[in-house]
């Protein structure tokens, strides 16, 4: 298990937090990362590329109704088209009704996934999967599907998160009733269940207020917008063994899933993870893969492709949630927070498991608060199943917390940077978890976004605005493994069980070179298959650099241990007179590099070393956003004119993957928060399901995104990493919604702040 | 002796008090202790001797995977907090 002491960052000798100087001779530089010229020209593999001998071709029906019973299913005019080889419906998979009651709460969990996979009674959101079909070309498949006879009876949707908490509302699930920590209530319900934080007195805090403020927020589930739809290409072989070549986030929790649906041994079925076009977190879930898997078996062992087109994508593929959230937060005269109170309410879609747990965590967790009640409700609706969506659940949190702040602000007459001076979170200060923050950077951030020219360069015209918004974001360790061999010639290829989602093969690839004190070029990354390489967990929660980071540093000094011990057998020197230092091993009198060294300990016994970690201390990121917008009282449209992001990174291993993640994120929080929603009709089919009325950002939407990287090492990480994906894209909307009131005087509770809402807002608060 | 944090939901149980301290060297000790005191307790935390699946064991601030056999010290804080689900 790594030791999070273990770390470079509190080692004496290296004790700056500035990498100008040497302290690192291969991170912090900006090598070429692998791979980007074969994305650039075509060339890479991605799951849709995949092509085998005899393979057919899948598609799936999908339910025109957004919740209705299930009455009956003829595929007999399927089967009997020419060019089908196999039709499936929920009665081909397995019947785990034994072992879903026999694991209790843990059988829910299991049951959800397998009726989103095929629905058996009830179809619980338009587009959700019925049957599928195998066949001989793409277009047969089509036909087949239209030859599935299917009855429903259709029920009555509910779509809206508050609706669905009435009394009166649509029930989805009979039997299901709300938990609240093991109290479950007696009667049906769409609240799955209901969670609290409590910490001091909020009543009390907020007698002691001097300003409160009061507001309701809504927002629109939103889809992670992956340019790659969904694919997953399965062979199950006549001897029982599977594999399947899809596009996943994690290849190990595919594997698993898969066998618990299809109840087989998870050592019978290889995932090879293709390059992945965008994940966000939509791609941690399997929708296609045991499909795909049990047509194979029923069409004779032919590999069978499946791919979803777009707009089942975005019908059918889990989006972030949407919410309802009330906030209510109180200042004494000086600004300092005295109390607040929080309700969240989240579609969780058509099963249980949205992500208010992670939302109660992250809206007020970068402000010292004394006096706290956070309540969060998990509500299902005939929408499809929600999934994680980069920093799931804290975008539309801090869009509402964020707003309230700067309203607070503007109360107190007070600047929006000094007021998350005086009540922001600083190294020491206690987490939700109860335990100190190590050593953390949002104090550092709010003071470079201060200083920053963004910061204090006046606006030029009329409608114009500027917004400040903060966000924080936990991070995540979870288990990683990577493994390593040595080349003749000194060369390492290096594999670990992540998936590369975002350029970590170099940046893994990085820390292996600083740890042997090689270059980047010296080492080829790669990411193993699931019978390659050990457990890994998904590349999520920004947790690969950090995580995977740490097996790689460990398998690094796996290495040089075993390579002195090697040394002193070879050249015959006492242990003792063999040590390694900034990339030297020096052997009795003899100073060899690592390459040199390699070589020739390489010609007598293969070199190779291993790691498995599930290190702790992944420390938190901060981040504040500074957003000037020009708002057309005519039409409605935001135009973002100037954005800066400043955000903790810990450690840049690789600046420039460091700045497009920061980047990246803005990009989709500005779409997130004036233009993405899912418009359904009143019985709940999805009238938008195409990018092109889906409407993501463009490059011609965006200015140019300044990213300011602050690095206040980590701790809990040998090389000072915290993780930077998610960070940038919680406080975007915020930012936004507070450039977008300073402009008009107008402040938008809704999401997207559509040019529609905006001339609504204007219609219901004229400007004298 | 060993903090155990009470989620403000269960703290009905515990007559309103946020925090307990009671003895054991391991989570599982500790659970049991609670619930000599606290009647009921450990159901609410616990199916068997699985962690509920919409929790997660936090021992002074780090997460731990081994439910009642995780090990803890004599100043050690346990907290419950809700786990991520949703596909993280």
């Amino acid at each position: 298990m790594s030791d999070p002491k273990h770390s470079l960052v509190n080692d004496p000798k290296h004790s700056s937090a500035d990498n100008q100087g040497g302290l690192f001779h291969v991170i912090g530089t900006r090598p070429i990362r692998p791979g980007d010229t074969t994305k650039v020209t075509g060339q890479a593999i991605y799951g849709i590329d995949v092509n085998l001998p005899d393979m057919l071709y899948g598609a799936v029906l999908r339910s025109p109704h957004a919740h209705a019973r299930i009455l009956s299913i003829d595929t007999r005019q399927a089967q009997a088209l020419e060019g089908v080889r196999a039709v499936i419906t929920a009665a081909d998979l397995p019947d785990l009704s034994a072992k879903i009651s026999a694991e209790g709460e843990w059988g829910a969990e299991l049951r959800y996934q397998n009726d989103n996979i095929l629905a058996r009674d009830k179809v619980l959101y338009y587009g959700h999967a019925v049957a599928a079909v195998s066949a001989t070309n793409p277009h047969i498949a089509a036909e087949a599907l239209k030859s599935i006879r299917v009855a429903y009876e259709v029920l009555p949707p509910v779509l809206d998160v508050q609706r669905a908490m009435a009394a009166q509302a649509p029930i989805l699930h009979l039997d299901l009733r709300t938990d609240e920590l093991g109290l479950r209530g007696d009667r049906p319900t769409n609240v799955a269940s209901h969670m609290q934080t409590l910490q001091g007195d909020p009543q009390r805090g907020f007698e002691q207020a001097a300003i409160i403020v009061e507001r309701e927020f809504h927002t629109s589930a939103v889809h992670q917008g992956y340019l790659e739809p969904h694919n997953a290409t399965a062979l199950w072989a006549a001897n029982g063994e599977i594999t399947i070549w899809c596009s996943t986030q994690g290849s190990f929790s595919a594997r698993d899933s898969t066998a618990e649906v299809l109840n087989i041994p998870a050592a019978r079925i290889r995932v090879l993870p293709q390059e992945v076009g965008g994940g966000f977190g939509g791609k941690n879930r399997i929708y296609l893969e045991p499909v795909a898997a049990l047509l194979s078996r029923k069409s004779g062992h032919k590999p069978v492709k499946l791919v979803m087109s777009h707009p089942e994508v975005l019908a059918a593929s889990g989006p972030a949630s949407a919410s309802w959230i009330r906030v209510k937060m109180g200042v004494d005269r000086d600004g300092k927070i005295t109390a607040a109170a929080v309700n969240l309410a989240y579609a969780a879609g058509a099963f249980p498991g949205s992500t208010v747990g992670v939302a109660m965590g992250t809206i007020l967790g970068h402000y010292r608060i004394a006096n706290l009640q956070i309540d969060g409700y998990d509500v299902v609706t005939n929408t499809p199943w929600s999934a994680s969506y980069r920093a799931l659940g804290a975008t539309n949190a801090a869009f509402t917390s964020e707003s309230v702040v700067d309203e607070l602000c503007e109360k107190l007459g007070m600047d929006p940077i000094e007021f998350r001076l005086l009540n922001g979170v600083r190294t020491g200060d206690p987490r939700s978890n109860g335990q100190p923050f190590a050593r953390i950077g949002f104090m550092e951030t709010l003071e470079t976004a201060r200083q920053h020219p963004h910061y204090t360069t006046p606006l030029s015209g009329p409608y114009q605005g500027r917004g400040v918004a903060a966000g924080y974001w936990g991070n995540a360790g979870g288990r990683s493994s990577a493994t390593a061999s040595i080349n003749p010639d000194g060369s390492v290829n290096l594999v670990t069980g992540s998936v590369d989602i975002t350029g970590t093969r170099m940046t893994l690839a990085m820390q292996l070179a600083e740890t042997l004190g090689i270059t980047a070029e010296d080492v080829q990354a790669s990411v193993g298959d699931t019978a390659m390489i050990a457990f890994a967990d998904g590349s999520w929660g920004s947790r690969t650099t950090f995580s995977t980071g740490w097996a790689v540093y460990e398998l690094g000094q796996n290495l040089i241990h075993l390579m002195c011990q090697r040394a002193a057998e070879h050249f015959q020197v006492p242990a003792e007179q063999v040590r390694f230092d900034d990339g030297i091993f020096t052997v009795g009198e003899q100073k060899l590099a690592f390459k040199e060294l390699a070589a020739q300990l390489n010609a007598h016994v293969p070199l190779m070393a291993s790691a498995t970690v599930n290190p702790g201390g992944a420390g938190p990121a901060f981040g504040v956003h500074i957003v000037d917008v020009e708002v057309d009282p005519e039409t409605g449209q935001v135009k973002v004119l100037r954005y800066t992001t400043v955000q903790d990174v810990g450690k840049a291993i690789h600046p420039a993957y460091v700045e497009g993640q920061m980047q990246g994120g803005v990009a989709q929080g500005i779409g997130w928060a004036l233009n993405e929603e899912y418009i359904y009709d009143e019985a709940g089919r999805m009238l938008n399901a195409s990018f092109l009325d889906y409407r993501i950002p463009t490059c011609a939407d965006l200015p140019a995104i300044d990213a300011v990287i602050v690095e206040v090492p980590n701790p809990g990480h040998p090389y000072g990493v915290r993780g930077v994906g998610e960070m940038s894209i919680v406080p975007p909307p915020a930012a936004l919604a507070n450039a977008i009131h300073a402009a008009t005087g107008l402040r938008l509770a809704v999401l997207p702040m559509s040019p529609a809402r905006i001339l609504e807002a204007y219609e219901a608060n004229p400007i004298s | 002796m060993p903090v155990v944090w009470i989620p403000s939901l269960l703290r009905s149980l515990t007559g309103g008090q946020e925090k307990v301290s009671v003895s054991g060297e391991t989570v599982g000790q500790v659970i049991e202790a609670l619930e000599q005191r606290y009647p009921g307790l450990r159901a609410r935390l616990f199916q068997g001797d699985r962690l509920r699946p919409d929790l997660s064991l936090v021992v002074d601030g780090d997460m731990s995977v081994r439910g009642l056999l995780q090990v803890v010290k004599e100043d050690s804080e346990v907290r419950f907090i809700p786990a991520i689900r949703g596909g993280s």
